[in-house]
This record gives C-alpha cells, structure tokens and sequence, in this order.
C-alpha cells in the first residue's frame, strides 16, 4: 500500500485502531449508499430539493428537525449501549479506555446537544404558529438559517468519530484537560466548532420564535389565552436568549486557546480553569431548563387534552414557568459546590436550587387537578405523561437531594448524579417529547401512530428505564464514580451493573419498536381526515391534517381561551372556520438554497478549524458572506398563493 | 410574512402622529423587534467577555500591564472617532426620517469613514503591541484584552460592510418602507457598538491607566 | 379495563428493580451510608432527614396520582363525576404553593447549618494533622508536611484526630473522594482547598478520584488507613528511616502521565506543594496558596491556618 495513503488512513481514518472504526465506517458507507440509491431509484432527488432541503415552511422545517433528532437518539442511544456493554461486567475489554472516554462525551453531547435541541425545535416549528393562528413564524428565511446550522453542525460532530477521533474529555469539556498540552488531536476542535455552528442557529431560533409568539397572535389571543405549550416555548427562548451567548463565549475561549495559543484556561501563563466552569454552567444549568419547559408545555396540552378538561390552575401554570426561568439562572454554582466556594455562596445556591422544586411541584400538582373530575383517556401521548409524572417526582427528589450542597459531597461525580440527571432528561424530556411527537404527529402527516406497538414500546421503555437507572442510584451510594471506563471485581458493583446493563438493552429495544411502529403506521397507522383525531382543544386541531402550506385559509379570531374546544362545543364556530368570501391572497416566502449554503459554507469553514486548514475557513467564511450579500439586495422574497386557489384547496377537503 | 400582518401590535408613530417610515410595514416592524432582542443576546456576549477580562485583567504573567500598555492618545483618537461616527449615523436616521435619501447616503459615507479611521488606529495600536512582544499569547491578561477589544473591532469591520451594501442599497433603490428599515437598523447596531465601545474604554483603558 | 391490569404489573415490576436497592442499603458495600467519621456522619444525617422530608411528600403525590388515574379513568358506567368547568381553586392553589415552600424551607435551613458545621474541623482535643494532596496524572500524592514524608496512592491517618486534607492539583482537575469519611472536594491547579476528616475507628477506607482526566483516570484509587495515633507515629518514623526520599527531579518524573503503584517516602523538598500551588496560578489568588500546610510557604511570613481567608475548602 502506498506509504502516504497508508499514513492518511491511520492518521485521519484510523484504521489501525481496530473494529470499531471499521464497523462504523461500513455503517455509514451502507446507510450513505443505501440513502442514494433508494433516492435514485425512486426519482426522489428533485423533490428531497425541491421539497425539503430549500423549503422555508416552518412545518417542513419542523419535521426535518424530528427526522434528526430521532437518527441522534439513534446516534447516542449506540453509544449508551456501547458504555453500558463495556460495564457489564468488571474488568471489561470490550472497549479501551480511549474509546469508552469518546464514546461517552459524544453520547452526553448528542443527547443534549443535537438530540433534545432539535426535538424540541421540532415541536416549536410545528406547533407555534399553528397554536397562535399565525401563517408562519416571524422570520422563515432565518428559521431556514437555524435549521441548518443545526444540520451541519450536528454532520460535523458525527464525522469525527471515524474523520481524526472524537472528543474524549466529557460533555462539560473541562480545561485544562481539553488544553492542547492534554489532548492534542482534532477531537476537541470537532466539539467546540460544531456546538458553537448549532448554538449560533439555537440563538437565531430563540429570536425568531419570540418575535412570533410576541408579535404575531391571531386577533383576540390575549395573553390570557395563549396555550400552555406556546407559553412554555416563550419561556424557553428567554432562557435560550439569556443563555446560548455565554456558551459561544465559553466555547471560542477555549478554541482560541487550543488554536491561537492564548491563555484564557490554561493552567500556566495566568489562565483560569475555573472561568471556563463558570461561563460553560451559566449556560449549562439554563439549558436544561431550555429543554424540560417545552416538555412541561407538551404535558399540559396532552393532560387537557386526554382529560376531556382545561388545563387546571392556568395562571398558576404560567407562572411557574417563567418564574423556573428565571431561577434557571441563580443556580449554576450546585454544578461545583465541591469547588472551593465558601459555605455562604454554597448556602444560596443550594437553596436556590431546592427552589425550582417549589413552581415545579405546583405544576404536578396542577397536572394531578386536570384529570380530577376529568375522564381519562389512556392513548400514547396520555401514558407517556402519565408515566412521567411519578419518574419525575422521584428524579425531582434526587434533584433536591444533590442540591443540598453537603450531600453533594457524597453524590457528586458518582453514579448517583448519572442516575438523576437521567431520570429527569429522560422521565422529563424525553417522554415529553416522544408524548408530543405521538400527539401531533397526525397534523404532521395525516395519520396516528399504531397504539399497540406504541404500548409495547412504552412498557419496554418504562420498565428498561427502571431497571436501567435504579440500580445507578445505588451504585453511587456504593462509591462508583462517572466516566471509568471499566471497575475492579471487588467492589460490590458487579450485580447491579449488570442488571443496569440489561435495563439499557429494554430501552434500545423500545425504541427498534418505535421504529418499527412507524414503518408500520405509514401503511397502515388510522388516517386522519378530519384534522381533529383526539378531541383537541387548541387552534391547530381546527387545521387538516397535514396542514396547507398557508396554514389558515383566513386567519381566525380568538374568543376564548381553548378556542376549537369553544367553537365545537360552546358555539364559537364562526370565528374559527373559514368562509369563502374572505379568502383573501397569501404571501409565502419563496423557496431557496441559500440556508442550505450557508449551512454549507459555515461546515466548510468549521472543518477548516477544526484541523486547522485555514484555506477551508476562509473559502468557508466568503461562501457565507457571499450568501449574506445577496440576501441584503434581494428585494422579493415572497410568492403569491392566488385566493382562488386556496378556496379551492379548502373546497377540496370539504371545509368552505 | 406579509399576509401575516394581523396583530403586530401597536405601529410606532412619529410624534406628527404619522407613521414612520421603517415602521410602515408588519414585516419591517418584525425585523426591528426582532433585531433588538439580537443586541440584548450580543450585549450578554460581550458581558462574558467584560466578565472574562475583569476576572483575567491582573494575571500578567510577569509580562505587559494594563497601565504600561495603554497609550491615552491611541485610545482617545479611537474614542472620538467613533462616538463622532455613532453622531453621523443619527444624522442618517435623521435623514431618512425626513425622505432624503441622498444625505442619507452622505451621512452613511461618513460614518464608515469614521468606522475605518477607528479600524486603523486600533489595528495600528495592536499592531504594536504585538511589535513589543505584547500578543495575545503572552499572558492571560492580553489573551482577554485583544479578545474583548477585538471582538469589538471584528463588530465594527463587519458593521462598515453593512453601512456599505446599504448606503448603496439607498442610493440604488431609494428611500422605501424595506431600504428606511435597513437604514434604521444598521444605524441601530452602529449604536449598540458605540455604546460597546464605552464600556471597552471605561472598564479596559481608563480603569487600567488608573489601576 | 387494560392499562388497570398493566399498572398493577408495574408496581411488581417496581417491587424487583428496588429491591436490590434496598438490599444493597443494608450492605457494607453502600459506602456513603456507612460513614466511619464524624464528617461523613453529619452528612449522613442530613441524608437521612432529607429522604425523611421528601418522601412525606413523594408517597402521597404517587399514591394520589394513581389514585386519579384509576378512579378517573375512561370507561363506560365509571360513575366518579366529571366536571369539565372546574379549572380553578384558589384554596388548592395556596395548598400546593405552599407544600413546597415549607419542605424547601425546612431543608434549606438544615442544608446551611451543615453546610457552615463542614467548614469547621471535628470537635477534638488533638491537634490537627495535615495532609497535602496532589493530583497528578493519573496517580495522587500525599506530602506530610509535620511527619516529614510522603506516599502515592495511599495515606496514613491517626485515628481519632482531625485530619485536614488540603488539596491541589497539577494536572487537569480531579476530586478526591473518601466516601466513608468525608465526601469530595475538587483538585484544581493553582488553588489549595480544604477536606475536613477525621476517622473513628482504624481500617482501609476506599478513595478515588471522582472528576475525569484522561484515560489512566480509571486506575486512580487510592486507600486511606486509619491506624491509631501510636501506629500513626511509628509508621511516620520508620517510613523517614527507612525509605528514600522524593527530590525534584523524582517529582518531575512522578508528574509525568501513568499509572504507578504505591510509592512512599522519606522525604520531599521543602515547600514542594507551595511551588506547585503558586506555580500553577495560586499567585494571582491571594489567600489561595499561602493557607496551605504549616507554614514553608514562599512568599508568606509564618503562614499558618488563622490566616485562612477568602475562598477556603470548607
């Protein structure tokens, strides 16, 4: 072979480091292949064009977010399995330490990063603006903007696993251990240039969806009537807009430092690590709350929903969600109470973070009072609620456990953390996620996911995830610290991380069931013809199913504050269902590729940095400006849909 | 974007009670909204960055301090420049306001002007600096300096694209609804950075010719 | 009706996987809630008062949740009264509001108290024995700044006297943790922090670092023995009698990234843990470096623990 080739491919393929790689560079080359060929031969390479990656349409956008988040749960869902594989049993050799150390800063940086984020931008896009009865968000062209940074970032993180090694110091990447003198390499690089290209994206998001839910409101929609879930995204892009910059900051310091040689988090030259803690937490604590408050929004639409009756105690509901936004920020300092603070600030900010306890309990109790005296229906979206609220209430418990900074001296970095953080994200998060992609799903696409499969699912997830993470709360009472990538014999640990092990693969297992319950449905899932399949109660369910590029044929006036349950059943028809005289022409942004190539340029550049080709980054960086240049001096960015055609359309489905 | 032009809320009204002109149209009331809560997310940006600096400014390292690097008359000329440019750029608003596209232009012409001569005296200030063996390699102080500082620079580079593409936009199109708002708001970012600018000389060169 | 049956399944379910939770509680194995000293005992109570406190609250939530969806459920001829109009309950609503202020008040007041008792050292009438810790990669250093010696990955400790542990690192952040005595403290480079112990009886208790540094950091255990004051004494002597002692160049050589077994000393440079302390930063933190150990420091006259001040261990 020739030496140069050979040399490239040890160095930046990795070939020599054994199976693993080797397994994952013919996954990818497979799925690649097969993407191609499928597209090829089914003539679809126009309209994947066409259709998705130059729309501006939020609910296309939206559902292109869905698509990425499930292949990352995919993503970082392997990687739980490998860590979990390699821990079965002590002394493993299933994984070396290197490998299991990349394999766990992707996982955790997947999961959070490029997994909740855009799962939870996916219901943004697709709900928000239907909820509030607008035709689309405030800025189509910039939510096109977000979407593919998001995209290309989430491609550049991905790559390195098999393109010059993965990150391997944790998702925090703390310095100095990510300083160049300890971890030389592009695997950092990859970290801190691909958050920072989605986190861009994620700060556009949060703007684009403010301006939406301040600005533009069918007639009517006070703020007495604004849907919990809307509610609950405009809290979650505050937090985002308060948040997302101090990441960017955090992340360039540490890239300036690995790449231009400065001394922000080195340890010698007087650089201060524990800057990088601060600034990376005062992000990093809001950031969970970006993604539990749309999954709070989601509970309280479906809980309505399912119990045949409005949400209980609204204003105490709004209120808690922006007062646990507001005290997402007083509490960074629990992440590093072991850290040297002196007892006074550990006092506040323990207390502090027993205090998001207060306007979340409120909320389950609210929860509870919705299905009192309300008939229950138990469909998928329903149970996942349902389930999340006792993992919740326990994950709460643990939460408010570690926040007393003492115990934190026990709990801290060990498995008992992992356990936590896991019930929450996952009991929180991610049920409220997968119960809303079940519950909007048919506006999505026009038809409901099969309930039997998805109750499968659901018991297989439910009970793995007990087995799976019991068991770790125990182990970190037991003395079983984070991130080792294999334990001694002799601990006592054995038993119960084998059980967890087993736990995971229930979990995996679940979710080749969601899969399969997808596959399923499309052929064979309950249409969807009358736009409204659960009995819903908020403005989107008045829509088809899937909904018009216009959204509203005319644009609705809000009288109440569960609008299509008043107008199907208190009378309110009028001010919601279109009537042909007053379809009137809409103007809808045009199509275009220039996000895409921004998206593009910005992965050109970032690739640039991260192996330091800096050709790439300028040629990247033009691509970019270039793109900008002609969107100032473009000066017709919209389309006419003609009103005839739209009272023809909505003729068509019956519903003029 | 247009046909969304329902409950926008309240159109800002000049005091005549006429509607201004970059607040004629729903999208164009959007952008404005939309472009302020982007300087609220860059305000906190350079917050980190005043923060990291304020943390980093006395670890020297034994290298160049805030006091013997500092030169009153670099900074100054730079501070005249731009708050003289943040005056010229209202005076452009001012302009559009009234209708007259081509002082808004001239108006515009000078501030990038302006803009360019602060570029070159900060980049003749780093220029030495870095001469001197003051880089942004050499202590942590200076990595926080010329990050904070150049950040702001790197702002103001970009802004003089912007005032470019749209004085010419407004000489090329004149004054409507679309081109008052891009005027509006570049002047608006222009603002932003002057009061950036500031901060940069209160908390970094005053504060450490004192300290 | 179905879902009744799988719920009644799920708490079976339930029984097995915290099972072993409970039995592992009961075990030896459970190292937190085994504490062997006064410092891991104070937060062992406090452990226990806060399980105590949010279960008074977690039990009723579960069993009321359960409750409503059982008698709340869907099905034809269920008689329990449905009122779709019923949103809002302003008593119910201070109910609730208030329920977590009094929990997250009671606990807060408990959490402070500890929080200050844990800066303080153990209540005894021994004189206090340091411990400077060192994290390297991926290995830990004692210095016995009194004793005169040092050891790697393990350390010596008298019973029934407060040990103060204070810690650096030089090398990436690590946490060193004694789950039976004291719990964690952070190892950061430029800063020395302060762990409180104090064992009660003699025996091996198991450490390790907890913060992540790389790839030896799952070989970064280490043991900390009790011994009785006597044992304590003679093992100090015979290890400044007996073994060589570390120098310079053997620290350089120590600092370098691997895994080592146990080491000791007789011996280790004077101010050794100062100069990394202040090397790696601890100059730009005033009262950082020079609260450590007994007073070689550098630049400090006489330093000693009075001169504690800000941004202390605890």
């Amino acid at each position: 072979m020739n030496p140069a080739l050979r040399q490239f491919a040890d160095h930046f393929l990795m070939w020599n480091e054994g199976p693993l790689i080797w397994i994952s560079d013919a996954l990818i080359a497979l799925t690649v292949v097969g993407i191609v060929v499928t597209l090829t031969y089914t003539k679809r390479w126009g309209w994947l064009w066409r259709e998705w990656l130059t729309t501006t349409d939020h609910k296309r956008i939206g559902i292109m977010y869905l698509v990425c988040a499930l292949l990352m749960l995919f993503r970082g869902g392997v990687d739980a399995l490998l860590m979990r594989t390699q821990l079965a049993f002590p002394g493993e050799h299933f994984l070396d330490a290197e490998h299991y150390d990349q394999i766990f800063t992707t996982h955790g940086t997947i999961m959070i990063l490029f997994m909740a984020m855009p799962f939870i931008f996916a219901l943004f896009n697709i709900v928000v603006p239907l909820q509030i009865g607008a035709r689309d968000v405030a800025f189509p062209y910039l939510n096109a903007i977000s979407f593919w940074l998001f995209f290309f970032g989430a491609l550049l993180f991905n790559i390195s696993f098999v393109f010059g090694g993965s990150p391997d110091a944790g998702w925090v990447s703390y310095p100095p251990l990510t300083e160049l003198g300890f971890d030389p390499g592009p695997g950092e690089n990859y970290y801190l240039v691909a958050i920072n290209l989605s986190g861009i994206g994620t700060i556009a998001t949060g703007i684009n969806f403010l301006v939406t839910i301040l600005r533009m409101r069918a007639p009517g929609m006070t703020w007495n009537r604004v849907p919990l879930f809307t509610w609950s995204v405009l809290a979650a892009c505050i937090v985002i807009l308060a948040a997302f910059p101090a990441l960017t900051v955090a992340l360039a310091l540490l890239l300036l430092d690995r790449l231009a040689g400065t001394h922000f988090f080195t340890i010698l030259h007087g650089g201060n690590p524990m800057m990088f803690i601060n600034l990376f937490w005062v992000w990093g604590h809001p950031e969970v709350y970006i993604v539990i408050l749309p999954a709070f929004g989601v509970y309280s639409e479906v809980v309505a929903t399912f119990s045949r009756k409005p949400i209980f105690g609204y204003k105490s509901m709004v209120a808690s969600l922006l007062l646990i936004s507001v005290i997402s920020y007083l509490v960074w300092a629990h992440h590093f109470f072991t850290m040297g603070a002196g007892a006074d600030v550990n006092t506040f900010f323990a207390i502090a973070s027993m205090c998001v306890g207060i306007p979340t309990g409120v909320k389950i109790f609210n929860w509870l009072f919705t299905m009192y005296r309300g008939r229950i229906l138990l469909t998928l979206p329903m149970l996942w609620t349902l389930a999340f609220i006792p993992n919740f209430v326990t994950g709460g418990a643990t939460g408010i456990l570690l926040a007393a900074a003492p115990e934190d001296y026990q709990y801290h970095n060990s498995y008992f953390l992992i356990a936590h953080f896991h019930q929450t994200l996952i009991g929180g998060v991610v049920y409220g996620m997968l119960a809303g992609m079940y519950y909007w799903w048919p506006k999505m696409f026009g038809f409901k996911l099969d309930e039997k499969i998805g109750k499968v699912a659901f018991w297989l997830w439910n009970v793995g995830f007990y087995v799976c993470f019991m068991p770790q709360y125990a182990l970190g009472l037991m003395g079983m610290q984070r991130r080792m990538y294999t334990y001694p014999a002799n601990m006592g640990w054995n038993t119960l991380n084998l059980v967890s092990t087993i736990g995971a693969y229930l979990m995996g297992l679940a979710f080749l069931v969601i899969v399969w319950q997808v596959l399923y449905s499309i052929r064979h899932g309950e249409r969807d013809v009358t736009g409204d399949p659960w009995d819903g109660r908020t403005l989107e369910w008045s829509l088809p199913s899937p909904v018009p590029e216009y959204n509203f044929a005319v644009i609705p006036t809000v009288t109440a504050r569960d609008m299509w349950w008043a107008a199907k059943h208190e009378g309110q028809m009028e001010h919601v269902r279109p009537r042909a005289e007053e379809i009137r022409d809409v103007h809808v942004p045009k199509h275009t590729a220039r996000p895409f190539l921004i998206g593009l340029s910005f992965f050109v550049a970032g690739f640039g940095l991260v192996f330091q080709w800096y050709v790439l980054t300028v040629v990247g960086l033009v691509g970019v400006l270039c793109c900008l240049l002609i969107r100032a001096l473009e000066e017709d960015d919209e389309v006419v849909i003609a009103a005839d055609t739209i009272r023809h359309h909505e003729a068509t489905l019956g519903r003029v | 974007m247009a046909a969304s032009a329902h409950a926008m809320g309240e159109p800002h009204e000049a005091g005549d009670g006429a509607l201004r002109l970059e607040y004629a149209h729903a999208h164009d009331r959007l952008r404005i909204l939309g472009f302020w809560i982007f300087l609220a997310t860059d305000m906190i940006l350079f917050g980190c960055l005043f923060a990291t600096y304020l943390v980093l400014r006395t670890h020297t390292d034994g290298g160049p301090t805030p006091a013997q690097l500092f030169d009153m008359r670099g900074f100054g000329a730079e501070t005249l420049a731009l708050l003289t440019s943040s005056f010229t750029g209202g005076l452009a608003t001012l302009s559009m306001r009234e209708g007259r596209g081509k002082f808004v232009a001239l108006w515009m012409a000078v501030t990038v002007a302006l803009g360019m001569i602060f570029l070159a005296i900060e980049a003749s200030e780093f220029a030495h600096d870095a001469f001197i063996g003051a880089t942004w390699q050499r202590s942590a102080f200076l990595s926080s300096f010329f990050t904070l500082v150049g950040t702001h620079g790197c702002h103001v580079t970009f802004g003089v694209l912007w005032m470019l593409v749209t004085g010419y936009q407004v000489l090329r199109r004149g004054l409507n609804p679309s081109t008052a708002r891009k005027v509006f708001v570049v002047n608006l970012y222009w603002h932003f950075l002057d009061v950036v600018w500031v901060l940069i000389f209160t908390v970094v060169y005053l504060t450490g010719m004192v300290i | 009706m179905d879902s009744v049956r799988q719920r009644g399944r799920w708490w079976r379910f339930g029984l097995l996987v915290f099972a072993p939770f409970a039995l592992a509680g009961c075990g030896q194995d459970v190292l937190v809630l085994h504490p062997a000293g006064p410092v891991a005992k104070e937060i062992d109570r406090l452990i226990v008062l806060s399980v105590i406190l949010l279960l008074v609250v977690i039990v009723p939530v579960l069993a009321l949740t359960a409750y409503i969806v059982w008698r709340y459920r869907d099905k034809p001829g269920n008689r329990a009264p449905y009122a779709p109009h019923w949103t809002d309950s302003r008593l119910l609503e201070w109910v609730w509001w208030a329920i977590p202020v009094v929990i997250v008040g009671i606990l807060g007041a408990y959490t402070a108290k500890t929080t200050f008792a844990l800066t303080r050292p153990p209540e005894s009438n021994s004189d206090v024995v340091t411990v400077d810790v060192v994290s390297l990669d991926w290995k830990w250093l004692f210095l016995y700044p009194d004793e005169h010696v040092a050891t790697v990955n393990y350390c010596v400790i008298p019973t029934g006297v407060p040990v103060q542990f204070v810690l650096t690192s030089d090398a990436p952040i690590n946490s060193f943790w004694v789950p039976q005595l004291a719990g964690q403290e952070y190892t950061m480079p430029g800063m020395a922090l302060r762990l409180w112990v104090q064992a009660d009886e003699p025996g091996n208790y198991y450490g390790h670092g907890a913060n992540f540094t790389g790839k030896g950091f799952a070989d970064m255990a280490f043991t900390v023995e009790a011994q009785p004051e006597q044992a304590f004494a003679s093992w100090a002597l015979m290890l400044r009698q007996s073994a060589p002692p570390l120098t310079q160049a053997g620290y350089q050589q120590l600092k370098a990234p691997g895994v080592v077994g146990r080491i000791s000393y007789g011996g280790f440079p004077k101010g050794l843990f100062d100069q990394v302390v202040w090397e790696d930063g601890g100059q730009y933190m005033p009262g950082m470096w020079n609260m450590t150990s007994s007073g070689h420091s550098q630049a400090s006259s006489g330093s000693n623990l009075a001169s504690l001040s800000g941004g202390e261990g605890r």
